[in-house]
């Protein structure tokens, strides 16, 4: 219990010093536009990272279908800031009422495809979370979303059936997506998303709900014996990290101008979860350090030019082998034990 | 006449599937690993029986060998190297290191062999046969036969042989089986080798079949063939033999008569009402868990 | 995990992306991004490599001199703003935007607000260039490429009933299939097979061919990039299907695939401005020299990068721009001279631009014996 504590305050101390030395370089002029320029999508990915592992780690399912709700946030939360472009003009809040309704599709998304997700087990899980991506993305690659001032206008397949009145824009055009979004997302936003990230999780973790759900995951027959409702609780710690992943899904997709549905396919998926195990499956912190060392590393490794996704994987391979195999892991805990390390860096 | 003539191409295309799964299906039971690196390793085999037959104008059976020995080497070395370190591991991580090799892969294929792509050339010629009014090619007949060469003799060996008795004891208890004198890593260093043989096999087949070669050309039929092996339920030979044949068909009959938009979506729906029905696949075993 | 191992990693990381660029002022210096690695590597390729013999060639000429430097996007819009912020930290001066559509959409937003002069070498979709006084493209626009390829096949009289086979996941494609869908049915061409491919589904064709057969579509209009157009070839010669098959500008390319059957291409037209076998004179030492140095036939793609960079070049010569200005102030003068410019090229002669689109004849070609062929 100790551990959690100290935990849940090093995620919120390192979340604010980021956020302030990000601030104080940015006012100086000292930062790149490279990093500037990732700083928004930093936060998104820290959110898809921490929400994921709720589902992976603290839940314990595997989910390979992460970008879907990601995808279904940022399409129904850039439209719904582009129909408020006029009724409300302040950008703040446009987006934090984009990132709510952004939020709330995922969950309804989240809701759909938990039911079946709730009787399946292990790769079949998988399996379905990764056809669900699948079909989020080949749903918004055909669909056309129209608006003018007497509300929406939906048409699957074609943009034919769309007639819009005089001050009427296309949204979702099939394949090309949005186009020439207004950019609202800032830095700011983002780091205020992941901080109600991590009081939503770890207030989740701590609860009653969170006890239940890592006893559904240790063990879920001995939890069911004691009463425990399996059924209500893995829903609830799903149907949460993919409204959060919506909400992440919006505040990424408004850093651009332009978003397409095959961002959000099996490559996004695949590296959220990424982001998780390397960060270690249930560490909220390790979701936030890696989700930042993974977005900039491809961007470090420029200098290697062609070389540079060689490169990247033979990182992660690396990484992986460094921090996983049994061989190491020895040889770490050797070095621990004769620099006389404190225990407490360990994970569980 | 119409009908016909999808359900074959559907049965062609399903056969590719097919080995591909069964190529994922193998590692898988013995290993417990989805091995993502799997694709990659049949645009590997590809490229080597490309320029066997291109550049040194070797016979199509030497490049086919050829691709298929330095496939099954391949898939040694990535099995030593990158996976069996993390034997003790859990299991995300060793699909995390997957991931990370098939990063590898392709961007190793683009260094070497550039991103242009390469026409695969026909390994028996472009023959066909006319029956009536149905029309279908050698290489189809070609695919839908090795597959199911490869789905008997796979069967014969796992069920006949003292190697393959080895590896299905290994599947379903490791310590047990080492306890009896199995030799475990050798058994699982061997399911690699035949993972990646297969993959070769299927490569070059998948390229006779549809002839465009670059770098990512195995990520999506790897994909397809990871969703047939859980469809027919993963772990088992003949489950990934039926699933594999039963995606191709949906997907082209998905295309045929409801829309060619929306095809990803039909098949993968398909795939979810399936999955609900049967939790563990078509031919997948339940097991309930003991208290 | 180790999170102190992390920490330093971590730091060391973000020094590297951190540490800006001193530069040493001598060249211009000209950035670009494209797909380098992934699926679409063959188009970001083949336009660096262009742009960079073009560069070389300038150089050796004495006057100006610059420098280009290409980053990878992977055809992906969130690694081009990524790439773009890496070249404005280099120190880039002039953008050649991005080489695929997407990317491009929102590097050229960035053109916009950076004040950074862009010229895009195959970026097509219109929204690239809307509303952006200093982004202009060499290549058609998509809508362009369409309505011409429809007047083109109504004018010839080429055929009566038309099947498309579009990729349904691609804005290129689905840029050329809109407006050739509206000007067949101004022209009363009979579309009647509309089929669709997407990424994960562009190796089996069998059933958008049979649709096409079945229906009695003389001619399929294949809006889309060659690799795919060279499977449908080769699937629809298997199924004894033989109608006129009529490609854009993405066609070309498909008789420098190494091992491509080019029997199969016989007899297919397509809109496109560049030909590798055209005995103009500086397209035959472009042409030469990207053999050399690559091994390989340049595509359209690749003649479009050179173009670009040639242009530029001249036209930073005629603004008077030198390599101690700032990219704002080369920005203003390039917009200012490209009101007026009018450029030679390999992918076209008197080429001008007006709101960022550029004027350029597509030239119909028809490919015989493995040739390309001039139609009129």
């Amino acid at each position: 219990m100790k551990r959690k504590n100290t935990n849940k305050y090093v995620s919120f101390a390192l979340v604010i010093a980021a956020y302030a030395i990000m601030m104080i370089l940015t006012a100086s002029g000292k930062i790149t536009r490279s990093m500037q320029g990732m700083l928004v999508p930093i936060c998104a990915y820290i959110v898809m990272a921490i929400s994921l592992n709720l589902t992976v780690g603290i839940l314990g399912e595997l989910s390979l279908g992460h970008a879907g709700f990601m995808s279904m946030g940022a399409f129904t939360g850039t439209c719904a800031a582009l129909m408020m472009t006029e009724s409300v003009p302040d950008e703040g809040l446009r987006l934090g009422i984009s990132m709510v309704i952004g939020a709330i599709f995922g969950g309804i998304a989240g809701f759909l495809i938990g039911i079946p997700v709730l009787r399946l087990k292990g790769d079949y899980l998988a399996i379905v979370t990764l056809a669900f991506g699948e079909i989020i993305k080949s749903i918004f690659n055909n669909l056309y979303v129209g608006f003018d001032k007497y509300g929406l206008n939906f048409q699957l397949l074609s943009e034919k059936g769309i007639k819009l009145e005089e001050g009427g824009r296309m949204l979702i055009q099939g394949a090309m997506g949005i186009s020439k979004i207004k950019k609202i997302s800032t830095f700011t936003a983002g780091f205020i998303l992941i901080i109600l990230t991590l009081f939503i999780v770890y207030h989740l973790v701590e609860s009653r709900y969170g006890r239940a759900i890592m006893a559904i995951r240790d063990n879920r027959i001995a939890a069911e014996s004691v009463g425990v409702d399996v059924t209500k609780y893995k829903m609830t710690a799903f149907v949460i990290s993919a409204a959060l992943a919506g909400a992440a899904g919006t505040l990424f997709a408004m850093n651009y101008s332009t978003i397409t549905a095959n961002k959000f396919d099996f490559n996004t998926s695949i590296l959220i979860l990424v982001l998780v195990v390397l960060g270690g499956l249930g560490n909220i912190t390790g979701s936030i350090i890696s989700a930042t060392l993974l977005t900039i590393l491809p961007e470090a490794l420029r200098g290697f030019a062609t070389y540079r996704m060689l490169v990247y994987a033979i990182v992660l391979i690396v990484v992986m082998l460094f921090t996983n195999a049994s061989g190491t892991k020895m040889l770490i805990s050797n070095i621990k034990a004769k620099l006389g390390g404190n225990k407490e860096e360990e994970e569980q | 006449m119409r009908f016909l003539s999808f359900l074959i191409s559907g049965l062609s295309l399903g056969s590719i599937y097919a080995i591909i799964a069964l190529g994922y299906t193998m590692v898988y039971g013995i290993a417990k690993m989805l091995n993502f690196a799997h694709g990659d390793v049949i645009m590997v085999g590809s490229y080597i029986c490309f320029f066997a037959m291109m550049r040194y104008n070797l016979p199509p059976v030497v490049g086919v060998i050829l691709a298929v020995i330095v496939c099954t080497i391949l898939g040694m070395v990535i099995e030593r190297a990158a996976y069996k370190p993390l034997r003790q591991a859990p299991s995300l991580a060793v699909l995390i290191t997957a991931i990370g090799v098939s990063y590898f892969l392709q961007n190793g294929a683009l260094l070497l062999w550039t991103s242009s792509p390469k026409v695969f050339p026909s390994i028996i010629g472009n023959g066909k046969i006319q029956l009536g009014e149905l029309t279908i090619s050698h290489v189809t007949l070609l695919t839908v036969a090795v597959c199911l060469v490869i789905m008997a003799v796979l069967t014969w060996f796992t069920g006949r042989t003292k190697m393959g008795k080895a590896m299905r004891a290994c599947s379903e208890d490791k310590g047990a089986a080492q306890l009896m004198g199995i030799d475990v890593n050798g058994t699982i260093s061997m399911t690699f080798a035949i993972g990646s043989g297969l993959a070769a096999i299927a490569g070059v087949l998948l390229c006779s079949a549809y002839p465009t070669l670059v770098p990512t050309t195995g990520s999506m039929p790897g994909i397809k063939a990871f969703t047939a092996a859980v469809f027919g339920g993963i772990g088992s030979i003949p489950g990934a033999f039926l699933g594999g044949l039963l995606l191709g068909v949906i997907e082209t009959f998905a295309k045929a008569y409801i829309s060619t938009q929306l095809s990803d979506a039909v098949v993968f729906s398909v795939l979810i009402i399936v999955l609900l029905v049967r939790p563990a696949g078509l031919l997948g075993k339940v097991i309930n868990e003991k208290v | 995990m180790n999170k102190k191992l992390y920490s330093v990693v971590l730091a060391v990381l973000m020094m590297a992306v951190c540490v800006s660029g001193v530069f040493a002022q001598d060249a211009i210096k000209i950035g670009g991004t494209g797909p380098l690695t992934g699926g679409a590597a063959i188009y970001g390729n083949a336009v660096a490599n262009a742009a960079q013999i073009a560069v070389d060639e300038i150089n050796e000429l004495g006057g100006l001199q610059f420098e280009l430097r290409y980053e990878d996007d992977a055809h992906d819009a969130e690694k081009a703003v990524n790439a773009f912020n890496a070249l404005l930290d280099w120190g880039m001066q002039i953008s050649m935007s991005s080489v695929t559509s997407k990317p491009a959409e929102a590097t050229s937003e960035l053109n916009m607000e950076e004040r950074v002069f862009g010229m895009t070498p195959s970026a097509s979709s219109t929204a690239v260039i809307e509303g952006k006084d200093n982004v202009l493209q060499m290549c058609f626009t998509d809508p362009n490429q369409g309505s011409a390829s429809a007047a083109y096949i109504s004018n010839n009289d080429l055929a009566d009933k038309v099947a498309v086979i579009w990729k349904n996941d691609d804005v290129y494609s689905k840029g050329v299939y809109d407006t050739f869908m509206e000007e067949a049915e101004e022209l009363g061409l009979e579309v009647v097979s509309d089929t669709t491919f997407s990424d994960g589904n562009d190796t089996d064709f069998s059933v958008q061919i049979a649709d096409a057969q079945e229906k009695g579509a003389e001619l399929v209009f294949l809006p889309m990039y060659y690799t795919p157009a060279s499977l449908i070839l080769a699937q629809a010669d298997a199924a004894g299907y033989d109608p006129i098959f009529f490609g854009v500008d993405g066609m070309d390319g498909i008789l420098t695939m190494e091992g491509f059957d080019a029997s199969l291409a016989e007899g297919v037209i397509l809109l496109t401005p560049f030909n590798a076998d055209s005995e103009d004179e500086k397209t035959a030492a472009f042409v030469a020299k990207y053999q050399e140095l690559y091994g390989e036939t340049p595509n359209q793609f690749a003649a479009d990068g050179y173009d670009v960079v040639w242009a530029l070049a001249e036209a930073c010569e005629e603004a008077g721009v030198t390599a101690d200005m700032s990219a704002e102030e080369i920005n203003d003068a390039l917009i200012e001279v490209f009101k007026t410019f009018t450029f030679d090229g390999i992918t076209g002669e008197n080429m001008t631009w007006d709101e960022g689109a550029v004027n350029k004849d597509p030239k119909g070609m028809i490919i015989q014996d493995g040739a390309y062929v001039g139609l009129d």
